[in-house]
């Protein structure tokens, strides 16, 4: 049984080489709806695109506006920063003081 | 050793290009209390992904006595790092708690208990007291560091750019480390834009037995590396005493003279030394006579 986000959240910078993602809980059976904003979207945004659906899926979150400004970062740090935002999302912010 | 802080992408994907001889990934006092899970997220994955080239990879978790201590080792532990640096410590029970709870972690995932090892962070005054305790019980140990700015400030002293405030702590901290057999490595120069006093307090540290320093920006690491690399003098210098002492010690003389000073068994012992840290092959012993 999937999970969807319960709180806005939002992890990452918009420094260079890194991608900030912003995630708002939606109502129940609306979908995914993703915003990609990239430097290099003409590039790299079908593999960020798809970074993206498998960590929803691996999830399972079939809720979300999950929106995405990238500034060129790679795999290792989209799927750090996305796994970070997930989580906050869901409330399971163990061991972080916010 | 280049401190790179643990949530900045950017700074760890170029670690192994800036020419340090290892680098740490910090998830402590790089990292502001609302990103540690960000950062720890993101080492972990960089760890698992980015070549670092032959640069050593250490991380410095957050202290077992604070919430993050336990999900950095339970996220880090699994990759092996060369090391995990463990900030302020003071006892030798705080390495036992925090060894076994690596070795927990190690034999969740089917690893060996020989291969990461522990650099232990002095930065308190309680920790210089007992530092020979800490450096000396513990084979996972293989460095202490001192940590100045944490240091003086638990002294209630300010930091100044002579160290006259931590000289005491750092001679205590290297007198411990070489009785242990183990690396010692010198706090790092806070000032990026003071060259001269880098360069000075890397020859202090170095004349006083550190075998290393930290560093906070690329730019201080080539002053580190021409502090304490030997010259060319000195290794011309080192392997004529050794290969000299292995040629009188075939034919039974411990102790002789080159250009009129005495070499015996300590001048061979720091002659070895630099050409170990300059990676020169030692001179073989002659054939004694048949």
């Amino acid at each position: 049984m999937g999970m969807n986000p319960k709180i806005a959240a939002q992890s990452g910078t918009f420094e260079s080489s890194d991608v900030i993602f912003l995630i708002e809980p939606v109502p129940e059976n609306s979908g995914r709806k993703i915003e990609l904003f990239s430097t290099v979207l003409h590039q790299y945004g079908e593999s960020f695109n798809k970074i993206v659906v498998e960590m929803l899926d691996r999830f399972g979150i079939t809720d979300i506006h999950l929106i995405a400004k990238d500034k060129g970062a790679l795999e290792p740090t989209i799927k750090a920063r996305l796994e970070t935002a997930i989580i906050r999302s869901l409330g399971r912010q163990d061991s972080t003081l916010v | 050793m280049l401190y790179i802080p643990g949530n900045n992408p950017a700074m760890i994907q170029q670690g192994g290009i800036y020419g340090a001889d290892s680098i740490l990934l910090d998830l402590e006092d790089a990292v502001a209390l609302n990103q540690k899970d960000s950062a720890r997220i993101l080492v972990r994955n960089m760890l698992k992904t980015i070549d670092f080239y032959d640069t050593e990879v250490c991380v410095r978790i957050n202290n077992l006595n604070t919430p993050f201590g336990l999900p950095d080792l339970e996220e880090i532990v699994p990759l092996q790092p060369s090391a995990i640096r463990y900030p302020k410590t003071e006892y030798p029970v705080e390495i036992v708690n925090l060894i076994r709870i690596i070795e927990k972690i190690e034999d969740k995932h089917h690893l060996p208990h020989n291969s990461m090892t522990i650099h232990a962070m002095i930065e308190t005054a309680m920790g210089v007291q007992n530092v020979f305790e800490i450096a000396s019980k513990f084979n996972r140990i293989d460095a202490i560091t001192v940590g100045g700015q944490d240091l003086t400030s638990d002294m209630d002293i300010v930091y100044t750019p002579d160290g006259t405030g931590i000289d005491f702590a750092r001679k205590r901290i290297v007198m411990a480390a070489k009785a242990s057999h183990i690396d010692v490595l010198d706090t790092v120069f806070p000032d990026v834009n003071d060259d001269i006093g880098l360069r000075k307090e890397t020859e202090y540290a170095k004349k006083i037995g550190f075998t290393g320093k930290a560093v906070i920006n690329p730019r201080q690491i080539d002053i580190i590396h021409e502090v304490f690399t030997p010259t060319e003098e000195e290794i011309r210098k080192a392997y004529r005493i050794v290969k000299e002492f292995r040629t009188n010690s075939v034919a039974g003389i411990g102790v002789f003279a080159i250009d009129g000073k005495m070499i015996d068994a300590p001048v061979v012992h720091r002659a070895e030394y630099i050409l170990n840290l300059a990676n020169i092959e030692l001179p073989p012993y002659p054939r004694s006579a048949p």
